[in-house]
């Protein structure tokens, strides 16, 4: 029953009965925002971090600003495509004892605040827990899916069956030196959206996204009608306003725990978080001009995709 | 879902050969951001035609002549070997490569590479500091601009090479994060790669990290093994009973194994470094007390805890202290071909002084593993036995670790280095 690896199209994902937990993914929340002529704003923090309840609330309060999708970190050891401002946040969150089974209990509560939760993990983690267990336990967990930014195609073939049997998101990345077939590759494999890595480089922000992140968005959409989110950089309304005219989504990470690395204290970090996240939710509204067009992404319309579950 | 591991004999002795995705049986393979798939591919490219390129391999061969000073001699120890209850023991002098390791052989491979690619700048991580110096070495020769990821706490431990990194051109840029070790570097190392991939090369020191690195490593470390074989048939008109070599990353290792894979009857033996011993749970013995998993590019054993988590490791050498190893040495492991042993800091240090006290060589601390799995081989295999240890490279940047270890500095040694480090003048102008 297993496909091989790069052969597993979306719209084949529910070809088997879908696990207890299996959610919609993060199709419904694309097709919404498409529908309003808007971005999708994704908002990341590592689990455990700035302290266990404190990444709830901060999560919380992300969703009640305007934060579509949360991206739960799982924290891991040697965070080799991380900048220095997540790996200060993944070190304090290992240090405070952080393991899988906290991650999974972090989607719980967070599901429950009606964004979808997508888990942001390295490989290592998920094999050792277990490829099958862990796509079970995520999707018992409500979780939406995941996104694996060291998991090569080639090598996602357990994954990708797993988490089509229970219907979780695979959200694989695509960079500005990805040539066509590689992008072609990637896009196969991915169900929910496609993360567009918008500069060459680790995580952290930076004073310009740039026109590559552009033109990888125009590449990708050559091969997929999935939407294509951009990350990396992005830390301000602006920022995002700029990358939400040309792109489905909008990704950001290190802005958010630098707000809480800098805060005073926690309570005063979640509310600089909050006060972020309003700033990027207005940017991903406010520069919808030209580009909700003829850009595909958001795939209610589409006979495409592994995004067809609308509920 | 892995493909099967292959140990074929070829017409060369040519044997474990990975699939065309780098993996030796389940081991190996890429695990890296995508970002990074096109240099790997636009690597292995080049490296496969370079090895179809009679032009590159005779540059290679001559500046291996003519610059690192090879055929490194193979040397009887006939003292060394009365403490191995007279089993015949043969050193592989890579002590006496230039910049005094078998590092250099695997360096001057990829600095050619890096020039047919047309990259301008080289990265490096580095341990102890051997690889760094290689290539800082290859770096100056070639005119390519080099930097060098280390340790914070390892450029404290071997200052002495940091020193020679910068008189040799090279950046050493100290890393903070982490465990400040070896690991940490190679993070970095990576880090920085991906941001500047277009115009850098990463020199890998060891046969880790995504393919086709491994196999490339291997392959400009498989010399040591070709000239031991050649050299250990003139010598005794045999082959040996057993080949003997440290493994932390593994690329000596796997560069002395390597060509007697075919030779069934040829024992072959790797020694982890054994830290504390397995028990106390400070160690870098990977194979030993380590589980497959995925880390810097490739599946291999590694030392981690229940949730993945890369564990801290141990070792009195910052060469062997590494989490990890390369996937090719899993894959012996599994399928028997060879062996590993755990070699602890008390024995690796009794041997790195029986080796000095009897044959007037101070081996790496590395290497000095070697030693004292081979001697106690020998006493195992008996008179008859012929054994040959890679001495996989010397033992000078650890005159301080072995001088502390053994008390040879007097309190008055310690006072005058404490005095000197401080009355020293700051570098004055723009020095090198």
């Amino acid at each position: 029953m297993s496909s091989p690896a790069g052969q597993a199209e979306g719209q084949q994902a529910p070809g088997g009965p879908a696990g207890p937990g299996a959610t919609a993914g993060t199709a419904g929340t694309f097709a919404r925002a498409r529908a309003e002529g808007r971005a999708v704003l994704i908002g990341y923090l590592p689990a455990g971090f700035p302290s266990r309840q404190g990444c709830v609330d901060a999560y919380s309060a992300m969703v009640e600003a305007g934060v579509d999708i949360v991206e739960v970190g799982l924290p891991y050891s040697d965070p080799l495509m991380d900048g220095p401002t997540i790996q200060a946040a993944v070190d304090s969150s290992l240090s405070a004892g952080i393991r899988t089974k906290d991650v999974l209990a972090t989607v719980r509560a967070v599901s429950a605040y009606g964004a979808p939760a997508l888990v942001m993990s390295y490989w290592n983690p998920i094999e050792r827990y277990g490829v099958e267990a862990f796509a079970a336990d995520l999707a018992t967990a409500g979780g939406a899916g995941a996104i694996t930014p060291d998991l090569t195609i080639e090598e996602a073939g357990a994954w990708l069956t797993a988490a089509r049997f229970h219907e979780l998101d695979t959200v694989f990345l695509v960079a500005p030196s990805s040539p066509p077939a590689r992008i072609d590759l990637v896009c196969r494999s991915c169900r929910g959206f496609v993360y567009a890595a918008s500069t060459m480089g680790v995580t952290g922000a930076r004073s310009a996204v740039g026109d590559r992140a552009q033109a990888l968005v125009a590449r990708t959409r050559e091969h997929t009608d999935l939407p294509v989110a951009v990350g990396l950089g992005v830390s301000s309304g602006e920022q995002a306003a700029e990358v939400a005219a040309f792109a489905d989504g909008v990704i950001v990470g290190s802005a958010f725990v630098r707000r809480l690395l800098d805060a005073p204290d926690e309570r005063a970090g979640i509310r600089s978080v909050e006060d972020l996240a309003a700033e990027l939710a207005a940017g991903v509204r406010s520069s919808r001009g030209a580009a909700g067009g003829g850009a595909p992404g958001g795939g209610a319309a589409g006979g495409h995709t592994g995004n067809e579950v609308v509920r | 879902m892995f493909g099967p591991g292959r140990l074929l004999a070829g017409p060369d002795g040519t044997v474990s050969e990975p699939d065309g995705n780098g993996h030796f049986g389940p081991y190996g393979g890429r695990f890296v951001p995508e970002a990074l798939i096109p240099a790997l591919d636009e690597l292995a490219d080049a490296y496969q035609s370079a090895r179809q390129d009679r032009a590159f391999a005779a540059r290679l061969d001559g500046l291996l002549a003519s610059y690192a000073g090879r055929p490194t001699p193979l040397t009887e120890v006939q003292r060394l070997s009365a403490h191995a209850d007279g089993a015949r023991l043969l050193l592989k002098r890579e002590d006496l490569a230039h910049t005094g390791s078998h590092k250099i052989n695997n360096v001057l491979g990829q600095a050619l590479l890096a020039v047919r690619m047309g990259k301008p700048r080289v990265i490096a991580e580095t341990g102890a500091g051997q690889h760094g110096v290689a290539t800082a070495t290859a770096c100056a020769l070639f005119g390519l601009e080099c930097v060098v990821y280390m340790g914070e706490e390892d450029t404290r431990r071997q200052a002495l090479n940091v020193a020679r990194m910068r008189l040799l051109g090279a950046e050493v840029i100290p890393v903070a994060t982490g465990s400040a070790t070896l690991k940490d570097a190679i993070n970095e190392a990576m880090r920085d790669w991906v941001t500047n991939v277009e115009t850098t090369h990463y020199c890998i020191g060891s046969v880790l990290g995504p393919h086709p690195f491994p196999l490339m490593v291997r392959d400009f470390q498989r010399v040591i093994g070709v000239e031991t074989r050649r050299q250990v048939l003139e010598l005794a008109g045999r082959l040996p009973d057993a080949v003997v070599a440290c493994v932390g990353g593994g690329s000596n290792a796997i560069g002395i194994f390597h060509p007697f894979l075919a030779d069934r009857e040829v024992r072959l033996l790797g020694c982890e470094a054994g830290g504390d011993g397995l028990a106390s749970g400070r160690h870098a013995a990977t194979l030993a007390g380590g589980s497959a998993g995925v880390l810097h590019g490739m599946r291999t054993y590694l030392l981690q805890d229940p949730d993945g988590q890369t564990l801290p490791t141990h070792s009195i050498s910052a060469g062997l202290d590494y989490p990890g190893v390369g996937p090719e040495h899993s894959f012996l492991r599994d399928c028997g071909r060879a062996q590993y042993v755990t070699v602890d800091d008390r024995a690796a240090m009794d041997a790195f002084r029986l080796l000095a006290r009897t044959e007037g060589i101070l081996p790496a601390i590395e290497s000095a593993h070697a030693i004292a799995g081979a001697v106690d081989l020998g006493r195992e295999l008996g008179p008859d036995a012929l054994i040959v240890i890679n001495c996989s490279g010397r033992g000078d940047k650890d005159v301080d670790t072995a001088a502390r270890w053994f008390g040879l500095l007097s309190d008055t040694d310690v006072v005058q280095a404490a005095l000197e480090s401080v009355t020293s003048p700051e570098p004055a102008g723009e020095g090198w």
